[in-house]
C-alpha cells in the first residue's frame, strides 16, 4: 500500500505523473465536467488541528470525483479528548473509508499512522514536519506557469528558516536540477539540514534585487511577527522584502511568483494584475493536484 | 596482550568489552550504568593495539552484557568486541554490529515529536552513517550525531 507521507515517498517518475494527470483533470476541477472515477468511495479527513484551505480541498477534491468525506475539523469533537491515542483513532477511521487525511500538531504523526492504518494515509501536514501535497502543487503550478521542471533559476524569499514549505519545496526542485537562490535576512536562513541534501547549486542573498533578473520563479512567504521580539526589527526586515510592481520591471516578463498564501503585506496588491503574479491560480491548484493522487490512492490506476 | 594482562588480571567470569574506540571507555560504563553498579569493574585507557594503535578496554566480573547493552555499545564504539568469560575462558565472542534501526534505547531530543507524545510509541532511529556516527528519528525526521545522542 501507497502512504504520502512525505515528498521522499514519491520519486520523480511518479511526481510527473501525478503532474500529467492533475493537467487532464483540470476541466473536472473547474466543475466543467464530471466524473465518478471514485463513486461509492469514502474519504476519512481527520484534522486534529484546524486547516480550513487544506480541508476543504481535499473535500472538494474528491467529491469533484463523485467520491465522499466523512471527518472532523476540531480533535474537540472526538475521543481524543478522552485520551484515546492517534494509533487507536487511526484504526478505526482506517476501517471506515478508503483513505484518511491527516492533518496534526506532532511531527511524525502521518508515519506513525501509517504504521497501523489498512488504507493509505495521506499526510496533510504533521506540525513543523512534512506537508507533500502542498509541495506537489507548487510543483505543478511551477510546470504549469512556465512549461517545465527541469533546469529551472528558482528563487526562495522570505522567512526561510521556519518555513516547511519552502524546505519541502527546495529538496523536491533540487531532484529536477534546479538552481537555487535563498534571499532571506541572516536570522531567517535557509536551515543547514536543508542545504546540506542539495546536490544543485544554491546561493544566499540579503537582497533581491541584484539576481531578480535571472530568475524563472519567485517564491514567496511571509515573515511571521511573532518570530521577531522586537517589532521595530520586524517592521524593518518585512519592509524590506516587500515586492511591488516597480522592483519587478527588472523581472523577465515570463517569470512568475508563487506565495503558499494567506499574504500579509509582502507582495504588494498592485503585483496581482501583472502576468508575474500565479498565487491566486496557485491556490486552485490544490484541487486537480489532489484529485490525481486520490484517483491514484483509491482508484487503483 | 600478556602486556596487558600484566596491568590487570585475567577475570574468572564476566564480560571483557574489547577494541573500545580510544578515549570512549568512561562514556561506555556510564552509558551502560555500570559505573554505579556493585561487581569488580577494570577500566583501561589508551592501551596499545594493533589495529588501531590506541584503545580502551573494560572487563567486569561476574556479569555478561545482555542484547540492548550490546545495541548501546555499538553505537558508542562499532568495532569493539564482546568477550563473554566463564572459568577464565572467552565462552562466546560477540562482534557487534550496528544496526540499521535503532529502537527503544535513544530518546528523541525533540519535544514535539510523536514519539514523545503518545502512549505505547517507542522511539525508532535509522543509521544513516556508522562511522561518524549520525542517525536520523524514523517519525520526525530530527537527525542526532555521537555528542546529542541521550539514552533512555
Amino acid at each position: 500500500m501507497k502512504h504520502v507521507v512525505s515528498i521522499e515517498d514519491l520519486d520523480n517518475k511518479r511526481i510527473m505523473s501525478l503532474l500529467k494527470r492533475a493537467s487532464e483533470l483540470l476541466p473536472i476541477a473547474e466543475g466543467k465536467k464530471k466524473s465518478d472515477k471514485l463513486k461509492g468511495k469514502i474519504l476519512s479527513t481527520c484534522f486534529f488541528e484546524p486547516s480550513t484551505r487544506t480541508r476543504l480541498s481535499f473535500e472538494s477534491a474528491m467529491q469533484r470525483l463523485g467520491g465522499s468525506c466523512i471527518g472532523f475539523a476540531d480533535p474537540s469533537a472526538t475521543s481524543h479528548l478522552k485520551g484515546e491515542t492517534l494509533s487507536d483513532a487511526i484504526r478505526m477511521v482506517s476501517g471506515y473509508s478508503d483513505a484518511v487525511v491527516l492533518r496534526h500538531p506532532r511531527e511524525g504523526a502521518a508515519k506513525l499512522a501509517s504504521e497501523v492504518s489498512d488504507v493509505p494515509i495521506i499526510n496533510g501536514g504533521d506540525g513543523a514536519g512534512h506537508h507533500p501535497t502542498q509541495t506537489l502543487l507548487d510543483l505543478f503550478t511551477i510546470k504549469e506557469e512556465i512549461g517545465k521542471l527541469e533546469n529551472l533559476k528558482v528563487g526562495m524569499i522570505g522567512d526561510l528558516r521556519y518555513g516547511r514549505t519552502v524546505h519541502s519545496l527546495s529538496q523536491a526542485l533540487d531532484r529536477f536540477n534546479t538552481k537555487l537562490y535563498f534571499i532571506s535576512p541572516e536570522s531567517l536562513a535557509m536551515p543547514d539540514h536543508v542545504t546540506d541534501d542539495l546536490t544543485n547549486d544554491w546561493s544566499t542573498h540579503q537582497d533581491l534585487e541584484s539576481i531578480l533578473g535571472e530568475l524563472d520563479v519567485l517564491y514567496v512567504t511571509r515573515i511571521q511577527k511573532e518570530r521577531f521580539p522586537d517589532i521595530e526589527d520586524y517592521k524593518r526586515v518585512a519592509g524590506a522584502y516587500r515586492i511591488n510592481s516597480e522592483l519587478l520591471k527588472n523581472a523577465k516578463p515570463k517569470m512568475r511568483i508563487l506565495h503558499p498564501l494567506p499574504r500579509v503585506d509582502e507582495i504588494s496588491t498592485d503585483v496581482d494584475d501583472t502576468k508575474h503574479a500565479a498565487y491566486f491560480r496557485q491556490a486552485f491548484n490544490g484541487i486537480p493536484v489532489r484529485m490525481a493522487l486520490l484517483e491514484q490512492l483509491i482508484g487503483g490506476k | 596482550m600478556s602486556g596487558n594482562l600484566l596491568r590487570v588480571q585475567p577475570i574468572r567470569n564476566g564480560t571483557v568489552i574489547d577494541h573500545i574506540k580510544a578515549g570512549r571507555g568512561k562514556k561506555v560504563l556510564d552509558i551502560l550504568s555500570l559505573s554505579g553498579s556493585d561487581t569488580t569493574i577494570s577500566l583501561l585507557i589508551n592501551v596499545q593495539s594493533k589495529i588501531h594503535k590506541r584503545k580502551d578496554i573494560i572487563k567486569i566480573e561476574d556479569r555478561e552484557l545482555n542484547e540492548v547493552e550490546i545495541e548501546k555499545l555499538a553505537l558508542l564504539s562499532p568495532d569493539a568486541i564482546v568477550n563473554i568469560i566463564r572459568n577464565y575462558a572467552v565462552a562466546e565472542k560477540k562482534v557487534i554490529k550496528t544496526p540499521p534501526f535503532i529502537s527503544e534505547i535513544v530518546h528523541c531530543p525533540n519535544e514535539n515529536c510523536i514519539c514523545n507524545n503518545e502512549r505505547g510509541v517507542s522511539t525508532n532511529f535509522k543509521l544513516l552513517s556508522k562511522d561518524n556516527l549520525q542517525i536520523k528519528c524514523t517519525y520526525c525526521g530530527r537527525k542526532m550525531e555521537e555528542d546529542s545522542i541521550t539514552f533512555i
